[in-house]
Formats: C-alpha cells, structure tokens, sequence
C-alpha cells in the first residue's frame, strides 16, 4: 500500500540515545450559535452548503463582522491557560488558494494574537506533573471541507471533489505550544495529555462541545530529536489534524522511530507536514514546509482591531469556572478517595457522572462502586462512554437509597438496575411494579427459617457445634424459597435467635 | 437654482427638482422614469454609459411609488427620482461584473446595503453603470465592456473608474448615480464630465456589497448635477451599518441644508501648495484661481497651507491599493461564480483557477495584482507594504495641521481636461498621475467634493476639488453649495447647459 521510506529505529532505542522535543498545535472549533465573522449557524452535520450566507460563501462585496461571543471564548481560553491577553490586536489575511477557502485568504492572526505567554500543568496517568509553556492563542476562521471523490480519498488520483462551505469561518481558537523540552521516552504521553488536558478545559469553559471525533479539536503535532538537551533544536516534523489522544501518542511514537533512523543514517530529516495513518500508525510525507511558502500576511483591513477592555476581561477572569486540575484535586479530598482510586475514575471518564451521584445523596465509595463496576462493564460491552448509558446519575442515587434504606438487597438491586440500563424506568417504579422489595417481615421470614432448620438437621449440629459460618448453607435455600426477596441479614439474625448462638 | 426653465423636459431638472415635480404632481415616476429610459435608449448606444440597463424593474418601482404617493402615503423625499448604480455595486438580482470578464454572467442573490437603502427609499434603478474593471484605473477605458464615451466629447474620456456614472449624470440618462472613490473614482470623473461627485468620509457609507478593490481606501458616494443632490443622496446612502466593522458610528447630519446655506463669510478655505503648481494644465489652474476669487469676494479667507508629505502620497498609494487588490481579487477563481475556464488535459482546481484568471482578469488588473503580491511578499514587506503605512501616517499628519489652521482645503480636482480616449492607454504611469490631487483624501480618509470650476483647455470642464476632515463632511457641501451658487450667477447658468448636443439626441 504506502511505502514506508526510512528504516524504523526501536523506540526504547531511539529515545535512549536521542532527545525528543514535541510542540503541538490545537485547534479548537467554539461553541458559538454564529460564525466567526458571519451570521450563519455554526451547527455540525447539517445538508452540505445550508449553513452558509453570502459572507460564508466570501461573495462579492461581503465583509467580516467580529463575532464577539468568539472573541469572549477565546479570552477564556487564554486565561485559563494563563496566558496575557492583548490590549488590542487586529486579524490579518493568510493568503494562499484553495477551493474550499472562499476568498483564497484565511483571516487569522498572525504577529498580534489575542492570548500569549501563557502555561498549563498537565497530569500523567501516574500523577506527575509536566508544565506546557505557550506561546500564543489566536482567533482564526475554519476552511470548508473538501471531499475528493473517487482514488484514495485524497486529492491526487481523485475524479473530481466536492466542497462543503457549512464549516467555512466557523470560528477557531489555535492553541500553539512552545518546544516542550525534556520529557525523553514519555513525549507520546505528555503529547496525548497536553490535547486532552486542553480537551477538558474547553468543556469546563463550556466553549466547545470539544468532541475529537468530530473534529472538534485537532492537534498538529511537531517532533524533532536531538542528541542531547543541551544541543540544539532538530529539525522537526509537523502531522496534521491528529484526532484522537491514541493517535496522537502513536504519531509521536512513530516519528521519533523515524527520525532516529533517518539520523542514524546520517541523513537529514526534511522539515515537512506529515499524514498519520489510522490504519497502521505510520505517517507521510505531504507537501514540503519550506521557507519558499509565504502567506503574504498583511493586517485585515476590513476589520477594526480587538481591543478588550480590562474591565472585561477581569470579569471573565473573576467568572472562570474551576479548572479540572483543580476540580479533580478538591473532589479527590472531598471524596477520600486514593490517588490511585481517583485515577482510575478519571481515566475511565467517570468524574462527571460520580460528581453528580454524589450530589443526588449517594456516599463517594457507593457512586464509586457503581461506575467504576457494573455500569463500567455496561458501557463497555456497549461502546459508548458513561454518560450514555440509559442509567442516569440520579436513578444511581435512588438505586443506592433502596439498598440503604434495606428497601432492596445488592441482588435485587442488580436486577433493578438491568431493568433500567434497558429504560425502564425509575429504580422505585420498577421495585413497585415488580415486586422486588425486600420480605423483611418476620412472620415471613421466622417460617421459611423453621422449614431450613428441619430439613438440615445436620448443618444445625454444625452451627451449634461451633462453626457459625455453616450458617450460609440455612441461609441459601431460603433466599431461594422467597425467591431472593429475603433481607439476608434479618434471616441470620433470627436463625441465630432460634438455634441460640451468636455470631 | 439649476433647474432649465426653458424646457419641459423633465430629464433637465435635477434630483431635486424632479423630486420637486413629482410631490406637486406635475410628473408621475413612471413618466420620469420612462424619460429616462427612453433618453438612454436614444444616447447610450454611442456613449456606452450603461452595462444593464434594468427596464422593467425600474419602472415596476416607479408604478409602485406612484400608487403609494395616489393613497396618501409619507415617501422619502427623492422616492420615484431615478438612480444608476455604478456596476461594482452588489444588486440582486441584476447582473454585477465590476466591468470584468470574470464575473460576466454573474446575479448576486444579496443586495448591498446603500442598494437595499436606495430600494427602501424606493428609488427606481435604471440599471448599472459602465467602469474600469474593477474599479482600476482613470479613463473607463479598462473596462472588459468597452469604454465610456465624454458626454461633451465623445473621442474623450469620461474619467475613471466611475466614468459610466458620471457620464450617465451629465448626458441626463439620470439624475442621480452611485460612485466609489478609492483613489479619485467618484471626482476625477466628476471633474471632466462637468458634474459634482463627493467621496464621503471613509465608513460614513456602508461598504457591504461594494465589491472591494482597497478596502481601507473604498468609499461609495454620489455623482450628481448639482451639490444639492449629492447632499440628498448621500444623506440617503450613510449611516451605521452592522455587516461593516468600518462604518461610522454617527447619525447623518444635514448636508442639504449646508448645501442650500450659500454663506462662505469667514470659511477658511485652505490652498494646498503641493497641488497647484507643476502638472496642472494653466486652464485648469485659472479656473482653480478664479474660483477662489469668487470664495473670497463672498467673504471667505483664502489660506496657502503646506502639506509636505503628500508629495509621497502617489507612492504610497500605489503599494497600499495594490496590496490590498491582490487579497481582495483572490476570490476570483472560478470555482464558486463567474467565468470558469478548464485547460484541456486532465485540469485540477490549481489549472482551472490559474486558467479562469489568466482569461479572466484584463492586463491593468492583472498588473496591480502582481504588484501587490509582490510588495507583500516576504522580505519586501516592510520596505514596500510598511513603508506605504508610515507615509499613510504622514499624510494624514499633514491634513491635521492643515485643518488646525483652515476649515476646508481646496485644490484643482485633476491636473487636466478630458484627455483623448488611447492617449494614455500605454503608460500606466501617466494615467496614474491623474488621481494626484485625489488620493491623499482617501489615504487619510477625509472626505472630497468636487464640482465644475468652469471650463478649460479645448473648451471642456475642469474642477474644482473641497476637503474636509473626517465626518465633517457638511463642510464640503456648506463650501461647493456656495462656489456653485457663485459660479453659475457668473455663467449666467448651469456648466452642463453649454454640452453640446449628443449623437441620437433628439432636440
């Protein structure tokens, strides 16, 4: 199929003897209800070319109007990540032709970003801690999306292609890192938790809906290796549109296999873009990123410039909502959970729906208990994240006071539970109209123990011999004969009261 | 005051007057409106002044207003007064090709926003007006549709861009007619026709829908007969526009009745040294002079004041214009509107747009693209595109002290009369030259007027250009009603009325 150039180095190999250095750029489509400088919805998968007017479409004589819930997301995104935020800046024109690019100029910015010199603590699965200086956040229009048809999907060997203008000058935040030194054999880590560090900012800013599968945020990622941290810079690598954190840990992992070889070799690496292949992990070649390439950036002059007031922009400052790093740190101590405990439920996506079970009156442990177990393995056979399953956080609360309130034993709650991952209803309701509440009703229960003791006269020698623990081969036939209704405990105890023993 | 009392017919009135006509009944707008057609009908074949001539809708518009003016109804003042659109202007629904080969063909599905104002107004369009292609250049004569004719020579030029809208005033196919002005497009032709035009302050008309050249030097603006009606029609076509980040905040003041107050005692009329000497042809300065004179024999103070850097503003001009075309024309690629070429031999959207272009775009157009793209490129950018900013500075440095000691300024409009249609078609150099006098205005952004100063070399009109601050634009039509007024009692009548007859005129 594709040829893979350059002999691959072993990865433990390569990063024994050389220094990667990653820089990446994110991309992040905001949540705004308009475009960026235009009136059209900014909506997902609508008919192709609905969700456009004459501006979307660069028409003749249309103008750029600043969409000013933008400019707000985009200031959020910069103070989360601590970043200064410009007294004033204006866009200027990227210039370069492309059919799915309207006016053959993208209006971005270039020397006067909105957000600079900022920085983010990002967290490894094992809890250290790795600081990601950037450098910019700019505002930015997205392109349309082309589809080649016929070939392989790409534009060479393609028929003819289609251009869809529906995300053309949807707005974009571009989050560029500095080089982030030092993180040797972890970069495909650190690469794949900086994006989905960034991830979880955008959602708790509430400024995308941040799904990698749509695209919503995607990452370029920049490789270069080195002999050591104390050379200089290689020459790096950039892979476009990385869009998903596995692929993104398995991008850098393949360009730094590839880079040692190539240096190894004795060659030089080609500053260039690259492709990442889905289907076997490798990349190549796109076009070459020379310094020949020359945008012809010049100030948009159909644009006045962004000037925040400070007033403004200390108000969403003072109005940020808690960062996750922060959140997950408060919850972890609200919680009492083990650094160990607390990582599992965030690697499993878990912190949002406890968070909210927790709220609905269940302890943290029993919340735990029920994502991280049986709801874990659910969402699991099914494929789909926690948050989709048909159980809701609140009907997880109502199915823990049952059992608390002895209303229903783990088993039946169980059975509860089944009954509404399939939506049938509220964890009471369908108690009620099953019948599944616990028999604790002595009378009852004093029967189904009389009949036990007379058919196993010898498990009762047993128990009044000394060996209390036989008392579960009683307790089993009548959870049986109640058809597991029986509240287990209540039965021990009157088995207990009746054979004189105690436990 | 400029009304031809001699004749009935209402084509000689101005805006004004024919407003005038129709409020008392003395005309319907369909009437108004078919003399109109029928005037273009009989002139426009020679002169070539109009690239659509919308017949049916424009006098849709005009049986409206009159039904509407029949029930009673409160219309704008200038409702059912015909209007011609100069074709770089966005309608819908009626073709827009900027005077190129490239967007031939092409219905925009939007209207700008002075057109939905004009439509609002209930303006009869007659159509849309000839020009340079794209608005580049200053003869009409690099339009892809053949070259507007001079309503008082036909071998001349009519000036440029606009030259279809000011034809289209001064032969009466319209009263009324819309300009852009990126570098003198609305006076130069203004100047040489005989007619008045302004380029208003730059953001006090809405750019959206003026297919852009230089979006930081475009200015739409009107081309009347009289500096009454360009007060109407520009109070009609201002105003805040939320789809123009660049548009004024600003209510529109009164320029009519600044046009009607005729009273110049104690204006401080400035003369720009740098535009009055070397270049301008002696008619045309002696008609400059007199028309000081009249100033101040009706008590305005005449003030020689200097602007240094405006002997740079040319220069600048021509980086920043083309730099900002370059962008603006990129769109014209052939891949969403207008004319699409496909090379032979398995074309990919790079040939195709390469191709489209190539056939499309004609050679000035192409020449201000390649000299844009290349003072924008890296490593010229600073000493071209930059360089042209820091002059832009300078320039409008030079108008601010210059107002801190004048209320306007004042030089000829164009160095020269009409020049001959082909004179100038081989050196883009001196036909550059033509827009000397203008451009400073729009590098600063301040507005212009310029009307008839009397005529010149070869018994054609020469002008006289005002410049005011930035949105003091009532200035100019406080100085131009004034020197109008003068001028016409000293011609015993309006400039126009010494036109010669035209080709298939019917007298």
């Amino acid at each position: 199929m594709t040829t893979i150039e350059t002999d691959l180095v072993d990865y433990e190999d390569a990063t024994d003897r050389y220094d990667p250095v990653l820089g990446i750029e994110v991309h992040v489509e905001l949540g705004t209800a308009t475009k960026m400088f235009d009136g059209a919805p900014n909506i997902f998968a609508a008919d192709p070319n609905t969700a456009i007017t004459p501006v979307s479409l660069g028409l003749p004589g249309t103008l750029p109007v600043v969409n000013e819930k933008a400019v707000e997301y985009a200031i959020r995104i910069g103070l989360a990540l601590n970043c200064e935020i410009a007294e004033s800046c204006r866009f200027a024109r990227k210039q370069y032709f492309y059919p799915d690019l309207t006016k053959n100029f993208q209006t971005s910015q270039y020397d006067e970003p909105i957000a600079h010199d900022g920085w983010v603590d990002v967290e490894l699965e094992d809890g250290e801690i790795v600081r990601v200086e950037i450098e910019r956040a700019h505002m930015e229009e997205d392109a349309g999306k082309s589809t080649h048809v016929g070939g392989s999907g790409r534009i060479q060997g393609a028929t003819h292609s289609l251009v869809d203008y529906n995300r053309a000058g949807v707005p974009l935040v571009e989050i560029v890192t500095r080089p982030i030194p030092g993180v040797g054999k972890r970069a495909p880590e650190v690469a794949a938790a900086y994006v989905r560090t960034l991830r979880d900012i955008f959602r708790s800013l509430d400024v995308s809906e941040a799904r990698m599968e749509r695209g919503n945020v995607r990452a370029d990622v920049n490789v270069s290796l080195r002999e050591s941290a104390e050379a200089p810079l290689g020459t790096r690598t950039e892979t476009k549109n990385v869009n998903s954190f596995r692929s993104i840990d398995r991008t850098v992992r393949y360009e730094i296999s590839r880079q040692a070889g190539i240096l190894d070799a004795g060659q030089h690496v080609v500053q260039e873009t690259r492709h990442f292949h889905e289907e076997d992990g490798h990349t190549s070649a796109g076009r070459v990123k020379s310094d020949a390439e020359d945008y012809r950036y010049f100030p948009e002059p159909d644009l006045v410039p962004v000037a925040p007031s400070r007033e403004w922009v200390e108000q969403l400052r003072a109005t940020l909502p808690e960062l996750p790093a922060a959140r997950r740190r408060r919850l972890r101590e609200e919680w009492g959970f083990s650094d160990l405990e607390m990582r599992d439920v965030v690697n499993a996506g878990a912190l949002d729906v406890i968070e909210a079970t927790v709220e609905s009156g269940t302890s943290a442990q029993s919340a735990r208990k029920w994502w991280m177990g049986e709801l874990a393995r659910t969402a699991s056979e099914q494929g789909v994240e926690l948050d989709e399953l048909a159980a809701t956080p609140a009907q997880i609360a109502e199915l823990q006071g049952l059992i608390d309130e002895k209303k229903i034993n783990d088993k039946i709650a169980r059975q509860v539970l089944g009954k509404v991952l399939e939506g049938s209803g509220d964890p009471s309701a369908i108690v009620e109209s099953e019948g599944l509440a616990v028999v604790s009703d002595d009378s009852v229960l004093t029967g189904a123990v009389d009949q036990a003791i007379a058919d196993n006269p010898d498990v009762v020698a047993k128990i009044q011999g000394g060996k209390v623990q036989a008392i579960g081969a009683l307790i089993g036939p009548i959870m049986k004969a109640t058809r597991g209704q029986a509240d287990a405990g209540r039965v021990r105890e009157i088995i207990m009261e009746k054979l004189g023993v105690q436990g | 005051m400029t009304q031809n009392s001699q004749s009935t017919d209402p084509t000689r009135l101005s805006a004004a007057g024919q407003a005038k006509a129709l409020a008392d009944g003395d005309v319907t707008s369909e009437q108004l409106t078919r003399a109109h057609l029928d005037r273009i009908g009989a002139v426009d074949g020679d002169l070539n002044a109009f690239l659509h001539v919308s017949e049916d809708e424009a006098l849709s518009t005009a049986r409206d207003v009159d039904q509407r003016r029949a029930a009673g109804e409160q219309l704008h003042a200038l409702a059912g007064v015909p209007i011609a659109v100069k074709d770089v202007v966005v309608t819908k629904g009626m073709p827009t090709t900027a005077g190129s080969k490239i967007l031939e063909g092409w219905v925009p599905p939007y209207d700008a926003t002075l057109v939905e104002k004009l439509r609002a107004a209930r303006l009869p369009i007659l159509g849309k007006t000839n020009m340079d292609e794209f608005a580049m250049g200053s003869s009409t004569e690099n339009s892809a549709f053949g070259p507007t004719r001079n309503p008082w020579d036909r071998d001349r030029i009519p000036g440029g861009s606009g030259g279809g809208s000011a034809a289209a005033v001064g032969a009466y196919e319209a009263p009324l007619a819309i300009g852009t002005d990126t570098g003198g497009s609305i006076r130069q032709p203004a100047s040489v026709t005989g007619t008045v035009g302004v380029k208003p302050t730059y953001g006090s008309v809405s750019r959206y829908g003026l297919i852009a050249m230089a979006s930081s030097l475009d200015q739409a603006g009107p081309c009347t007969r009289t500096v009454e009606d360009s007060a109407l029609l520009h109070e009609l076509i201002a105003g805040h526009d939320a789809r123009d980040s660049t548009s004024l905040p600003e209510h529109v003041p009164g320029f009519a009745e600044a046009a009607r107050r005729q009273d110049v005692k104690g204006l401080r009329v400035g003369v720009i040294e740098q535009l009055e000497g070397e270049g301008f042809a002696p008619e045309v300065r002696a008609r400059f002079e007199e028309s000081l004179a009249q100033l101040e024999s009706a008590g305005a103070e005449i003030v020689r004041v200097s602007c240094p850097n405006f002997e740079y503003a040319l220069g600048a001009y021509y980086l920043i214009m083309p730099s900002e075309a370059s962008s603006n024309l990129a769109k014209f690629d052939g891949m969403r509107y207008g004319m699409r070429v496909v090379p032979e031999d398995h074309p990919t959207a790079e040939s195709v747009m390469k191709a489209s272009r190539g056939a499309g775009f004609g050679d000035e157009v192409k020449r201000r693209i390649l000299l844009g793209t290349y003072a924008l490129s890296a490593g010229y950018y600073d000493a071209y595109y930059g360089s042209a900013q820091k002059v832009r500075t300078l320039v409008q440095r030079d108008f601010s002290a210059a107002f801190e000691k004048v209320d306007v300024l004042a030089s000829p409009t164009a160095p020269t009369v009409a020049f001959r249609l082909g004179e100038k078609t081989d050196d883009p150099l001196a036909m550059y030259m033509n827009d000397i006098a203008t451009i400073p205005a729009n590098l600063a952004g301040v507005p212009g007027l310029s009307l008839p100063s009397g005529l010149a070399e070869d018994g054609l009109p020469a002008g006289i250009q005002f410049l005011a601050p930035a949105r003091a634009d009532e200035r100019l039509y406080r100085a131009g009603g004034a020197l109008e007024a003068l001028l016409e009692d000293s011609w015993g009548g309006p400039l126009l009325d010494r036109a010669p007859a035209l080709a298939g005129e019917v007298k």
